[in-house]
């Protein structure tokens, strides 16, 4: 699949967004901030990541102008439905910063800071199952795709809110959230390799001959194509530049995911430099989330390319 | 509404004769010729003329090189266009209900008013079915030429897609294959029409006629089977011939 950069920032930034605005309802509900020092640029934060991760998506759009009209179709469209809770978890953002600003009790923050932790968990939700539905492309119709963004998107917020805790000198925060991370990182490794070693055991999805309707056994060879120039086909599912560099590049996200946690537990436990210790980290973890996404794309083979690249084999 | 219709009793849909299709690309060339100015219309190009020309097109004819499991040569063209699925998936992810599947005769349509490109049908579709318009960056595909099969002013015999009347070999059949009794029915049942890829589950509507057993070899044709000197039968042959055979093989 063709790795469009819209989609790629998309997944990204607005899955950090999430995972961040997921540990700060987590951690307003445990109780633990009197102050909202941490909790606003946190809100801030995420609003961010959201905001531009969406707007990167909307580029994605042909007609970008009608994209209004996709909140019309949650009953089937997991894309309609991602869209919707998308900017629901916007509007909690928006009255739970509020309610924080206004000094409102604590029960009415507690319930905001739960809506939002259950609307970010769901929006990840559904921004996996967009891919995880799609059964022409056996790379994303596994069980691995739903655990692998969740954790990515966990362990790359958790990075965000551990940078912030150290910006705004929240000693204790930022030593949970940065354990935290640390379990997340790790757990992201397992989640990837083993959503690897899937993927490269389960090939192509479809048989040519089952395809052309041949008798199965039939020796399929394409001598002449349907066109003479790359067609729309072609250019947003052909792409096969990764299957070169597949295996460097996946020891790099490895790599990543590994050293992130590192600079992150260095700004929690050193009493000096936790504010650029932290920048690294978030830096690596983006980075990681950057090419893992790439190789997302740029790995999947739809079923359709077997009607052009059939071999026999 | 993207919720896909319960499955009716029509179901419209073609049937493509691999058998006789002989590759010409007619059909591919009717179909881009009329849906550019159908209803669904224009199907654009980008750089028509140019080094790297682009455009939608809703039908694509591919040739393959097969190797039965007989273990006999032959070449087979395809022509890979919408079969208009029972579940189809392109409709039930679209999240602006821009695609849709006409729930009386089962046609998988698009609204070019309200599709908002963001190609999410097209990655649903395992045969490729949906192509982007360049200009206007809105999905595109075949409508079975609704403008023509529902179109009353044209007279009963035109009212077929364009791909079907055009096609030289009549290797292309349209007509309802909810009903057993009709013409396309008869002819799936007849010659063992198949479904692409069925274990997908996308239940096409559309059928493919797998191609007829060749005649490959010598005896197939109805000639000798072996054309060489063992084939020659002195007792069978004409008083001169059996003279000149004993002359020549002395």
């Amino acid at each position: 699949m063709h790795p469009a950069a819209s989609v790629i920032l998309f997944t990204t930034l607005s899955g950090a967004g999430y995972g961040l605005l997921f540990w700060l309802g987590l951690w307003l509900l445990a109780g633990r901030e009197t102050l909202p020092d941490l909790a606003l640029p946190a809100l801030a934060v995420g609003f961010v990541l959201v905001s531009v991760g969406l707007l990167a998506s909307v580029a994605h759009l042909g007609r970008p102008l009608r994209a209004w009209r996709a909140f019309s179709q949650w009953r089937s469209s997991w894309l309609s439905r991602e869209g919707m809770i998308a900017v629901i978890s916007l509007a909690i953002l928006v009255a739970l910063a509020f309610a924080l600003v206004a000094g409102a009790a604590r029960g009415r923050v507690d319930v905001l800071a739960l809506a939002l932790c259950v609307a970010a968990a769901l929006t990840i939700y559904c921004t996996a199952r967009i891919y995880s539905s799609l059964r022409p492309i056996p790379a994303w119709h596994n069980a691995w795709v739903l655990p692998g963004y969740a954790v990515l998107a966990a362990a790359t917020g958790a990075a965000w809110l551990s940078l912030l805790a150290a910006l705004v000198a929240q000693a204790e925060a930022l030593r949970m959230v940065a354990l935290a991370s640390l379990a997340l990182f790790v757990l992201s490794v397992v989640v990837k390799v083993a959503y690897w070693r899937h993927v490269d055991r389960h090939g192509a999805g479809v048989d040519a001959a089952s395809a052309l309707a041949l008798p199965a056994g039939s020796r399929v060879m394409p001598f002449e194509a349907p066109h003479t120039e790359a067609n729309f086909l072609l250019k947003e599912m052909g792409f096969a530049l990764a299957r070169k560099h597949g295996r460097r590049l996946r020891r790099i996200v490895v790599m990543l995911l590994c050293l992130a946690p590192l600079p992150v537990l260095a700004a929690a436990f050193l009493q000096a430099g936790g504010v650029l210790a932290g920048a690294i980290g978030v830096l690596l973890a983006m980075l990681a989330v950057l090419v893992e996404r790439w190789l997302f794309f740029a790995q999947a083979r739809h079923v359709v390319m077997t009607y052009y690249d059939a071999r026999p084999s | 509404m993207t919720a896909l219709p319960p499955p009716g009793n029509k179901r419209l849909g073609l049937v493509i004769d691999l058998d006789t299709c002989v590759g010409c690309h007619a059909c591919a060339v009717a179909c881009k010729q009329w849906n550019d100015a159908g209803a669904y219309g224009p199907l654009n190009d980008q750089d028509g003329y140019g080094a790297e020309p682009d455009g939608a097109w809703l039908n694509r004819v591919h040739s393959y090189d097969v190797v039965t499991p007989e273990g006999d040569a032959t070449t087979l063209h395809f022509p890979r266009s919408c079969l208009h699925c029972e579940n189809a998936a392109c409709v039930t992810v679209c999240p602006t209900g821009a695609s849709f599947k006409r729930a009386e005769d089962g046609i998988v349509l698009v609204n070019p008013d309200t599709c908002i490109g963001c190609k999410l049908c097209a990655w649903a579709c395992p045969y490729g079915a949906r192509e982007i318009d360049p200009v206007e960056k809105t999905m595109k595909k075949c409508t079975l030429c609704v403008d023509r099969i529902d179109n009353p002013a044209l007279p009963a015999h035109d009212r077929q897609p364009a791909c079907v009347q055009a096609c030289p070999t009549r290797a292309r059949h349209f007509g309802d294959l909810g009903d057993p009794q009709s013409a396309v029915s008869k002819l799936v049942a007849e010659r063992g029409g198949q479904a692409l890829a069925p274990e997908l589950g996308y239940k096409p509507t559309n059928r493919y006629l797998p191609p007829r057993k060749r005649r490959q070899r010598a005896g197939d044709t109805g000639a000798p089977a072996r054309l060489d000197d063992h084939g020659f039968d002195a007792q069978k042959a004409s008083p001169l011939l059996r003279w000149a055979d004993r002359l020549l093989s002395r």
